[in-house]
């Protein structure tokens, strides 16, 4: 294991870079508003996530209460189903999920874990914040336009996108949601850019890659991944933006509608589903490489036991990260291609299952014999590992042609893709809110309503999406607002729906138990200590907890080992942090 | 840990050969890329970014040309300038690419001028590379009024595909907006090269740290980027 420092060296490099200027803020606004401390920049991309994830939420709610209750709810109408529909998914993946791994952790854990005392541009990562926050009331603004948010279906397939039929379509909707996600690549680039140059450029020493924790890997790989996915996405919004307010058709077909011949014509729809997904696909990973880094740290800590394979661990989140690039077309299937290409994706579809399937068995022979503590962020990290294989495991259905077109329309793909970027990730990111809260704050979560939001949300989820599943195999197709009476759709299937929106509001539910305790806990929570875990990675090691400004008092520190030094044969504790010396060599 | 001896980075990386050896250098400590600033290392990350930008416009715009039924405009004759008396195909893109690249030449002899810490030439090669650059937006906006006066428009135009207007005034507009954006960069350097700032330690009025004389190379990269990306769009628009 030549790269990876299993034992400790005891030399030192020299410390040959000039330490970077420190922006010293003199205010409370410049302290805590307008900041420039990436710890600051975290937990206000965590909190915006969080409060934006809150309208999907509510969004969500109302979706099932159709669904289950169809005509019950006179405000729900098709047009505002599709609305609801088409906001909960591109909060929950673009404004949620991304900002709160990359933004919020990212923020927060880049500089601490690699023993920086900020990121590379503090400056720029400030208007990172600001811009992403732009981008959420531009997004939150189409609520209240004439009109409403946009009902395209958060994938805003054009040429319905921004015809009169589709909600937002010739309203405000559709131009604030791509002004809106405009906004947000612009912030995220900025952002980004400090991620990955503080990763590669701005370590402490002796802190060389092969040395990161997990959690690093997992975020630093997938913000590559999204500065070079999410440029497609900003052209594919900017061309529909000229289609829908210059009246040029990159993307719209000759089109007749409502009796009249519109002026569009020769554009391709096909042409922005490509763009769209080779944004689209690659963002699936952006969102799981970094669950699968901190759940890696996660399972080692609470099991105390070092991560098996880490050079393994390593080198297939690189590689996933580059597979994810040569995939996007399997989100198309249905809308026809030569079968040549069909194979081809779908064979590099399943090619993913195999890196993939590595870290799994990692994770499994992490736990193995391991002195596993059954606390919060690890029920939350097995939680992940078993839903994540439940919805990987449909993912192999999905990714082939033949069983991807009968199944395309339906709930299966619904329930496919709940299970393995919604239900999944959002568990480690449940989980790494327990297991960082400490640092954060300086208190525990309260544990009793932990186990009641874990247990009920865990157990609620596949009480939702395995009957889902079933739903799709039966043919209930997805999209609809109301199914109404079909010859192949049984009345039991009616049933099942209302059950599932039952359990759906009490998952829902639970998650205010969560927001609630986040709050309560930041007072009457239990002191932590800067160490509560015994963790050895270097953020659990700062002189102050809360972390204080510059992270690290008047000396950085050094880093002698690698990341999971749990339990080693012979050590005093059962955790040596990465900065511990190794003992005196005999001379 | 000021009791810990330091001793030289070689020593932390035992003999490996082969692939190890890559991986060891590339994972190696503190920075990945030796010798390269942080600032350095941003800029070359954000233009791999925006180069896909460029390439996706780029291809959408092919696609969008590939797959039309109409026929597409021909470049050498839309493109012509009667001067004169006689018609010149392609004459203004060519001036329009020779200014371009000139302006490439005099930023490089900005950034060989900044490594000597010569003030007063540094600024004004790079107050001609901000001029080469503002008369190349001059003959943009002179090109967009002409063909505006011919009819093109993002949505039609008198000679074919009414995407030939549309990609046009998208992928021209995009670039120009980039140059545009470069020269205003580049005054700003400029006068800060000027002013001394570089020498003195001056801070900056937004991120109070003081600047540094890599600043022009990093403007350097960002033009230089900016010019070989109008080459692609000059090859795949104008001589296609």
């Amino acid at each position: 294991m030549g790269d990876v420092a299993h034992t400790a060296g005891t030399a030192v490099p020299h410390d040959d870079i000039d330490g970077a200027e420190l922006y010293h803020p003199h205010s409370w606004l410049t302290k805590y508003v307008f900041s420039q401390d990436a710890k600051v920049i975290g937990v206000q991309y965590a909190l915006t996530a969080i409060a934006i994830g809150m309208v999907a939420l509510v969004l969500s709610w109302l979706m099932r209460l159709q669904l289950g209750f169809p005509g019950t709810f006179d405000f729900i109408d098709p047009a505002a189903y599709y609305q609801f529909i088409t906001m909960h998914g591109m909060i929950m993946v673009v404004y949620l999920l991304t900002a709160l791994f990359l933004g919020g952790f990212g923020n927060y854990l880049i500089p601490l874990m690699l023993g920086a005392r900020d990121m590379v541009f503090p400056y720029v990562n400030m208007l990172s914040y600001w811009i992403y926050l732009l981008a959420v009331l531009v997004l939150v603004a189409s609520f209240f336009a004439p009109g409403g948010p946009t009902g395209a279906g958060w994938t805003l397939y054009p040429p319905q996108a921004i015809l009169s039929g589709t909600p937002g379509g010739q309203d405000w909707g559709i131009i604030l949601m791509l002004l809106s996600l405009c906004l947000f690549i612009i912030g995220f680039t900025m952002g980004g850019l400090n991620y990955t140059v503080t990763v590669l450029q701005a370590r402490t020493r002796g802190m060389t890659l092969m040395r990161m924790p997990l959690t690093i890997w997992g975020i630093f790989t997938a913000t590559v991944m999204a500065l070079l996915a999410f440029p497609a996405l900003f052209v594919g919004a900017v061309m529909m933006l000229l289609d829908r307010l210059l009246g040029t058709s990159f993307f719209m077909p000759a089109l007749v509608e409502m009796g009249q011949q519109l002026s569009y014509g020769g554009g391709s729809p096909i042409l922005f589903q490509h763009l769209f997904w080779f944004f689209g696909h690659p963002e699936v990973y952006i969102v799981a490489l970094p669950a699968f880094g901190i759940v890696s740290d996660l399972i080692a800590t609470h099991a105390r036991r070092n991560i098996f394979g880490y050079r393994m661990m390593v080198w297939a989140i690189v590689i996933i990260g580059a597979l994810s690039f040569i995939v996007w077309a399997h989100h198309m299937y249905v809308s026809g291609m030569h079968p040549w290409f069909g194979f081809f994706f779908a064979t590099t579809t399943l090619i993913i299952a195999i890196p993939t399937a590595i870290k799994v068995y990692n994770w499994l022979l992490t736990l193995w014999r391991g002195n596993i503590h059954l606390n919060l962020p690890m029920l939350f990290a097995l939680g992940f590992i078993v839903t994540f294989v439940n919805g990987g495991l449909t993912g192999l259905f999905l990714g082939n042609v033949v069983v991807d077109v009968p199944l395309s329309d339906t709930m299966f793909v619904v329930a496919h893709f709940h299970m393995v970027m919604g239900v999944a990730p959002v568990m480690v990111i449940y989980g790494a809110l327990y297991h960082w809260y400490p640092k954060v704050t300086g208190r525990m979560l309260d544990d009793m309503m932990g186990k009641i939001h874990f247990w009920v949300t865990f157990l609620g989820a596949y009480l939702i999406f395995f009957p889902m599943h079933y739903l799709g195999l039966l043919g209930v197709p997805r999209r609809y607002h109301d199914i109404g009476q079909t010859s192949f759709v049984p009345d039991s299937a009616h049933t099942l729906n209302a059950f599932i929106s039952v359990v759906a509001l009490v998952v829902g539910a639970a998650q205010l138990l969560f927001l609630f305790n986040l709050f309560w806990s930041l007072r009457r929570g239990k002191e932590a200590g800067p160490n509560p875990w015994n963790a050895t990675t270097l953020e659990w090691q700062t002189p102050e907890t809360p972390p204080g400004h510059g992270n690290w008092g008047r000396e950085l520190p050094v880093v002698y080992r690698w990341a999971y030094d749990y339990s080693v044969p012979g050590a005093a504790r059962d955790f040596t942090p990465q900065n511990e010396p190794p003992p005196a060599a005999a001379p | 840990m000021p009791d810990v001896a330091p001793a030289p980075a070689q020593d932390i990386a035992t003999e490996r050969t082969g692939w190890r050896a890559v991986v060891a250098d590339w994972s190696a400590d503190r920075r990945t890329f030796r010798g390269v600033s942080w600032g350095k290392a941003m800029m070359w990350i954000f233009l791999l970014s925006d180069t896909f930008i460029f390439s996706c416009f780029l291809i959408a715009y092919m696609t969008a040309r590939m797959s039309t039924t109409v026929p597409w405009p021909n470049a050498s004759e839309v493109f012509a300038l009667e001067i004169f008396g006689t018609n010149l195909p392609l004459i203004l893109i060519a001036i329009m690419t020779f200014v371009l690249i000139s302006s490439s030449g005099t930023m490089a002899m900005a950034v060989n001028f900044a490594y000597r810490r010569d003030r007063v030439k540094t600024a004004l090669l790079m107050l001609a590379t901000a001029l080469f650059g503002a008369a190349f937006v001059g003959m943009q906006a002179f090109e967009w009024t002409k063909l505006i006066h011919e009819g093109v428009r993002p949505w039609e135009n008198p000679w074919g595909a009414p995407q030939f207007g549309a990609a046009f005034f998208m992928i021209t507009g995009f670039h120009g907006t980039h140059v545009t954006i470069g020269v205003i960069f580049l005054l700003i350097i400029a006068r800060k090269v000027w002013r001394g700032d570089f020498d003195q330690g001056r801070k900056g009025f937004f991120t109070s740290r003081s600047g540094r004389w890599e600043i022009v190379e990093i403007t350097g990269l960002y033009w230089h980027f900016v010019d070989l990306v109008w080459v692609f769009i000059f090859a795949f628009f104008y001589l296609w």
